[in-house]
């Protein structure tokens, strides 16, 4: 089960957040906090799924955007991973310049 | 306030924070004014979504938004949803404001209103407001969008999660969903089958031909285009099909057959080099492994996990790992093929791979690897920082850990344990630690644990640890839940019956009993039980039958009294006396004595307690032993920890492998020295593979004859240091030495052992001699049909009868000439002494017991073997001797056939009736010898021309080289008719080969201290040590290790479990044999053996 759907800057700024249970608003921005420092402190040659207390992450790197996913043990990793890119290929497919100058200038 | 300090990232943070609150201000003061536009509140809903996306709570906002998804235009409709949805949570009370509109939307005309309610509804909805709905969506699913199908379906998924009771009568619905033209609706129907299914698969095995259907048509290409992602047909809905065929075929090979076709092209088609198809291959290695197994797949799917494992991109080695963790409970042999990763990835920079090679290390954690695994365990938490993922470590270590390391303790301490231990170690485990849930999973584990010892029929294991285990089973059984109380039950019934449990472990076992049917509602075994020992000769234990029937006559007083957990719970004695008052004041009023002395209350409060002492659980000194540990206090029962060590010659090595294994371990894990490189443990279906090793006599103890190996020193000091890890790591895994004291059974291995002890193979021509020597043989015999011996089932210990004999040798089901040639082949049964070889030789004194009754005699078939009454098939399967005459008169003839199971000898007696009319009451009796009992069969009667069975069970307890059982059999034809014979039992008879690898054996070898030693002549056939040493092996079923140069080790078992070990050097046409065991006779009874073997040959 996915739990939630996060777009992250690498200034740690949140530029999109999807929860998909419920967590109260001030938990969210410190979890968030915590979610970009454990992605940014992990480098390219290391596994994208970090087990991130009872549950995992699955985070994918656009540029200095960082897509990051949240499930529980029960969900495909690689699907998740893949799914991301779904996503961003269809942002691309909708907001076609939105998306590359987000990619690229953020 | 906390949430915005942990955005030290952001640049400004204070300048940030400042904005926003300006904003907000100005935003709460826009959407409270009467005059604000739907449009202009549409704009400051997105403002809010994104203040609050920021962390700053807007909830001034939020009915604003409920107002204006009920009032806007389609647009400002969309948003007001939007910012329900994400602004509330399931219970926030203002959610019930929505529902009117909700209801609105559904049955307005616009198919975009209709979509935006569904929507919101499958996101957020009260639960107490579904019946409101529920109609309205369910007329969706048969609308005409295929869009509006689908969000109802989605709709009805978010009602059967948090209410599924409100959507059972639409079941049927959903059957018709998933077989929606549109392949959205269906997709969106698998979400609320694959839940369904988890729940309960065996309501939906009807539906498994059409999910295979589905899938294959997704596979096949056969969706819409828009369904692909790079190329690739739907993956997700590909992975959600193949997680439900998994649900489905998960131990039922019917439905599995259906679906392994389709898991075949799924794993085909998925070939593409492309993340997504990884992941779909991932899901089917998963289904395969899981649903009932095809070797063909589960080939190829190993095939796909070893692509995984080995790949360079590090999220396909996770994955791998992944599928290697979830995989190696059901082959553990795939664990083996990839140790040399394993290792790697244990030392591998990226802290997420170590943690998955732990989580996969953790499942494969036996009694022999234990320290390794522990100590990696211990090494990974010292270097992590991060709190959930030590909890939850060490809470996986202390499982292993703590119960393992105590199940050794107490089978290698026994009964000289000093009382304490077993007292502080149930202490911990009542009082437990902090987490409530943590304490369960080790209770669970312990349970676990001990069910699976238990679960070893002949295993004997210390009065000490059986009332530790009968102590945890009766507390904690409860919490494993997929355990039938009735088989916890029966397992204590079996313990209870057993001669050799004393009566203080007959107590807590009792004791466990009553608290465990306490919670159950009525037993079967527990009836029986009563019955039993409600005359038993012990007083105790009549006691505990009478407490126990009582307390099952008033249930809920049982279960007051015993509640579960409840030994922690201080007992409060009413010092007082107070309940006693009213008896007291009527005692008065009778005229009984008003006072008494200070001393003499006293007495009566002691006096009071004692009788206390008789209710179950006062009384079950199972609980006061944690809650006296607590106080200090003497257990009440005095339990006299004492040793009455059963001096069981068969125990005692037992317990000496285990200790060893476990040290041995530790000294592996040392640092001097290298260890032998071990390449597979396995012992292969026919001999275990030679092990290039070192030697480890060599390197341990100095100049004893040693085994060399060149390879080991052009190993690499790295490679050796892995191999080393990699040979502790696995240890167990393949091999099947030792009892493992996690009671993991390993099915696979225990199949192994069997087929290496079967002859291979056996010349045809000698099968077809034998099958004419066997056709005259049985001439006379040709009609007899055995006969169906349960009726004498009831009082059989042993029986013997004579009969036909059937022939029948080792048979094993890989022999391919076999079935041609069909029924009998001979036993000249190379390997196996004959047995007639043994009835030549010395006959000592008759050390033979019986342990148990045989259970099985069976029925044989009549159709099966007309002629010649055989084995039945299944000990048909195993080894055996050919079917010897012990005696015969014209009526009767008496047939013996040994047989030699891995755990015992059986004897097989066969009682013919030669003649034409039926025999009357026929009696075979077992002699009295020193060490046997004297057993009586009767069979009732044996019609003409048939063949009676019975079987009894031989372990040697004392060790001879030759023993002698004897009896008669007498029957009534015209006159009372007697025949004598006897049977020679040779120590062979009781040598079963014992796997182990050449590093065990230095360990065990270390460890063993009776030396025999002898050096033997050498015939000039026997020259080559390998010719020898096979001699041996077929001979007395001594396994051989290993054989380096002129130097071979081999390895056996007396049964039970007495290990002898032997170790032979090949210098100027001598052979040296050197003998080690744990038991002082075993070696020269064996030397003995062998120098007769060697001059046979």
């Amino acid at each position: 089960m996915i739990k939630f759907f996060l777009m992250v800057n690498k200034q740690g700024q949140t530029r999109l957040s999807r929860y998909y249970e419920h967590v109260e608003i001030n938990k969210r921005t410190m979890l968030e906090a915590e979610i970009i420092k454990n992605c940014l402190s992990r480098s390219k040659d290391q596994c994208s799924f970090i087990e991130y207390k009872d549950f995992k992450l699955v985070y994918r790197q656009y540029a200095a955007l960082f897509v990051v996913v949240g499930i529980n043990e029960t969900e495909n990793e690689m699907a998740v991973y893949e799914l991301i890119h779904n996503f961003v290929e269809v942002l691309d497919k909708y907001f076609s310049r939105v998306v590359s100058e987000t990619l690229n200038l953020l | 306030a906390g949430g915005r300090s942990g955005r030290s990232l952001t640049p400004w943070p204070g300048q940030q924070e400042k904005l926003i609150q300006q904003e907000l201000t100005s935003l709460k003061a826009t959407v409270s004014a009467p005059t604000t536009t739907l449009r202009l509140m549409k704009e400051c809903m997105v403002r809010l979504i994104y203040c609050e996306m920021l962390g700053y709570e807007s909830s001034f906002g939020y009915i604003h938004a409920i107002k204006l998804a009920q009032q806007g235009n389609l647009l400002e409709k969309r948003v007001g949803y939007l910012a329900v949805s994400l602004f509330l949570h399931e219970n926030h009370e203002l959610l019930l404001l929505l529902v009117n509109t909700v209801v609105k939307d559904l049955q307005s005309t616009n198919l975009v209103e209709v979509c935006m309610a569904l929507t919101v509804v499958s996101q957020i909805f009260p639960r107490e407001m579904i019946p409101a709905v529920l109609p309205l969506i369910e007329d969706k699913l048969q609308h005409s969008k295929e869009i509006i199908r689908r969000k109802a379906v989605q709709a009805l998924y978010k009602f059967y999660l948090i209410a599924p009771n409100q959507v059972q009568h639409i079941h049927d619905k959903f059957r018709k969903a998933l077989c929606d033209r549109d392949a959205g609706v269906m997709a969106a129907s698998l979400h609320i089958y694959l839940q369904m299914i988890k729940e309960n698969s065996s309501g939906y095995k009807d539906l498994t031909g059409s999910f295979v259907t589905i899938l294959k048509q997704v596979v096949g290409g056969k969706l819409p285009i828009d369904f692909n992602y790079h190329s690739v047909p739907a993956p997700w809905l590909q992975i959600q099909l193949l997680r439900i065929l998994g649900l489905l075929g998960k131990d039922d090979p019917r439905t599995s057959e259906l679906m392994y076709d389709v898991l075949d092209e799924s794993l085909r088609r998925a070939e593409i080099n492309h993340n997504i198809t990884y992941a779909i291959l991932f899901e089917c290695v998963q289904t395969i492994y899981t649903i009932y197994p095809k070797s063909e797949l589960l080939e190829k799917a190993a095939k796909c996990i070893g692509k995984f494992v080995l790949s360079p991109k590090i999220n396909l080695k996770y994955l791998g790992l992944k599928a290697l963790t979830y995989v190696i409970q059901q082959d553990p042999n795939l664990a083996l093929q990839h140790q040399m990763t394993i290792i790697e990835c244990l030392d591998h920079p990226d802290p997420i791979i170590k943690r998955e090679t732990l989580e996969l290390l953790y499942r494969i954690t036996n009694g022999q690897n234990v320290i390794v695994i522990v100590q990696k365990m211990l090494d990974y938490l010292k270097e992590s920082k991060e709190e959930y993922a030590i909890i939850n470590l060490v809470g996986k270590i202390a499982e292993l850990w703590f119960i393992q390391t105590m199940n050794a303790v107490f089978s290698v301490g026994g009964d000289v344990v000093h009382p304490d231990i077993p007292n502080n170690f149930l202490r911990l485990l009542a009082e437990g630690f902090d987490d409530r849930k943590e304490d369960d999973q080790l209770r669970m584990y312990a349970v676990q644990s001990y069910l699976a010892l238990l679960e070893e029929e002949d295993a004997l294991y210390p009065q000490k640890f059986l009332q530790v285990m009968s102590w945890v089973l009766g507390e904690y059984s409860s919490l494993v839940t997929d355990v039938d109380p009735e088989v916890i039950l029966t397992k204590l019934h079996s313990l209870l019956k057993k001669t050799v449990i004393t009566s203080e472990t007959k107590m807590w076992i009792m004791a466990a009993v009553t608290k465990i049917a306490s919670h159950a509602s009525c037993s079967k075994i527990v009836d029986k039980l009563i019955q039993e020992f409600s005359n038993s000769l012990d007083t105790c234990m009549r006691q505990y039958a009478f407490e126990l029937k009582h307390l099952c006559e008033d249930k809920a007083l049982m279960r007051n009294l015993l509640p579960f957990d409840g030994s922690c719970n201080d007992m409060v004695v009413d010092a007082s006396l107070s309940f006693l008052d009213g008896f007291v004041a009527e005692g008065l009023g009778r005229g009984a004595a008003p006072y008494k002395p200070h001393h003499q209350r006293q007495e009566e409060k002691l006096s009071q307690e004692k009788a206390l002492n008789f209710e179950p659980y006062g009384l079950s000194f199972v609980s006061s032993v944690s809650s006296s540990g607590v106080t200090g206090r003497q257990s009440p029962t005095g339990l006299s920890f004492g040793s009455d060590t059963s001096g069981n010659s068969a125990e005692t090595g037992h317990k000496e492998t285990n200790t060893l294994k476990l040290e041995g371990v530790r000294r592996l894990w040392g640092k001097e020295g290298y260890l032998p490189k071990k390449e597979n443990k396995v012992g292969k279906e026919n001999e275990p593979q030679t092990v290039s090793c070192g030697s480890l006599l060599a390197g341990q103890m100095g100049d004893p004859p040693a085994l060399r190996s060149d390879q080991v020193a052009s190993l690499s000091e790295e490679d050796k240091e892995k191999q080393q890890l990699a040979s502790t790591l696995f240890i167990g895994l393949g091999s099947n030495a030792g009892v493992s004291l996690m009671g993991k059974a390993d099915t696979a291995t225990q199949k192994f052992k069997r087929k290496s002890k079967i002859n291979e193979t056996q010349s045809s021509e000698e099968a077809s001699d034998f099958q004419d020597s066997a056709a005259s043989d049985f001439g006379p015999l040709l009609d007899t049909v055995p006969i169906n011996m349960e009726d004498c089932e009831g009082n059989i210990r042993t029986r013997l009868r004579k009969a036909s004999l059937c022939s029948s040798d080792i048979v094993e089901d890989n022999l391919a000439f076999e079935t041609p040639q069909s029924l009998k082949k001979s036993g000249p049964d190379d390997r196996l002494p004959d047995i007639r070889l043994s009835q030549s030789s010395l006959f000592a004194d008759s050390n033979i017991e019986i342990f148990q009754p045989s259970r099985n005699a069976q029925s044989e078939s009549a159709s099966k073997t007309p002629l010649v009454p055989c084995l039945s098939e299944e000990l048909e399967e195993l080894t055996h001797s050919e079917v010897v005459e012990l005696c015969q008169s014209d009526a009767l003839a008496l047939y013996l056939c040994k047989v030699w199971t891995d755990d015992s000898l059986l004897l097989i007696v066969f009682v013919s009736n030669k003649t034409t009319s039926a025999l009357n009451a026929v009696n075979l009796v077992f002699e009295e010898a020193e060490h046997f009992q004297s057993t009586t069969y009767q069979f009732p009667v044996i019609e003409a021309q048939n063949v009676e069975r019975c079987q009894k069970r031989v372990w040697m307890d004392k060790i001879c080289t030759q023993g002698i059982l004897s009896g008669s059999v007498n029957y009534q034809s015209e006159m009372e008719t007697r025949l004598e014979f006897s049977i020679t039992l040779s120590l062979v008879d009781f040598i079963r080969p014992m796997e182990m690898t050449t590093e065990d054996f230095g360990k065990l070898w270390l460890s063993l201290s009776n030396d025999v030693k002898q050096n033997i002549k050498m015939s000039s056939s026997q020259d080559s040590l390998s010719a020898t040493l096979s001699t041996l092996q077929q001979k007395l079923k001594l396994h051989i290790v290993d054989i380096i140069g002129n130097e071979g080790i081999l390895a056996c078992q007396l049964l039970p479990s007495v290990p002898c070990l032997l170790h032979c050097r090949t210098h100027s046409g001598m052979l040296a044999l050197w003998f080690r065991s744990p038991c002082s006779a075993l070696p020269d009874g064996l030397l003995y053996q062998c120098q007769k073997v060697m001059e046979e040959s």
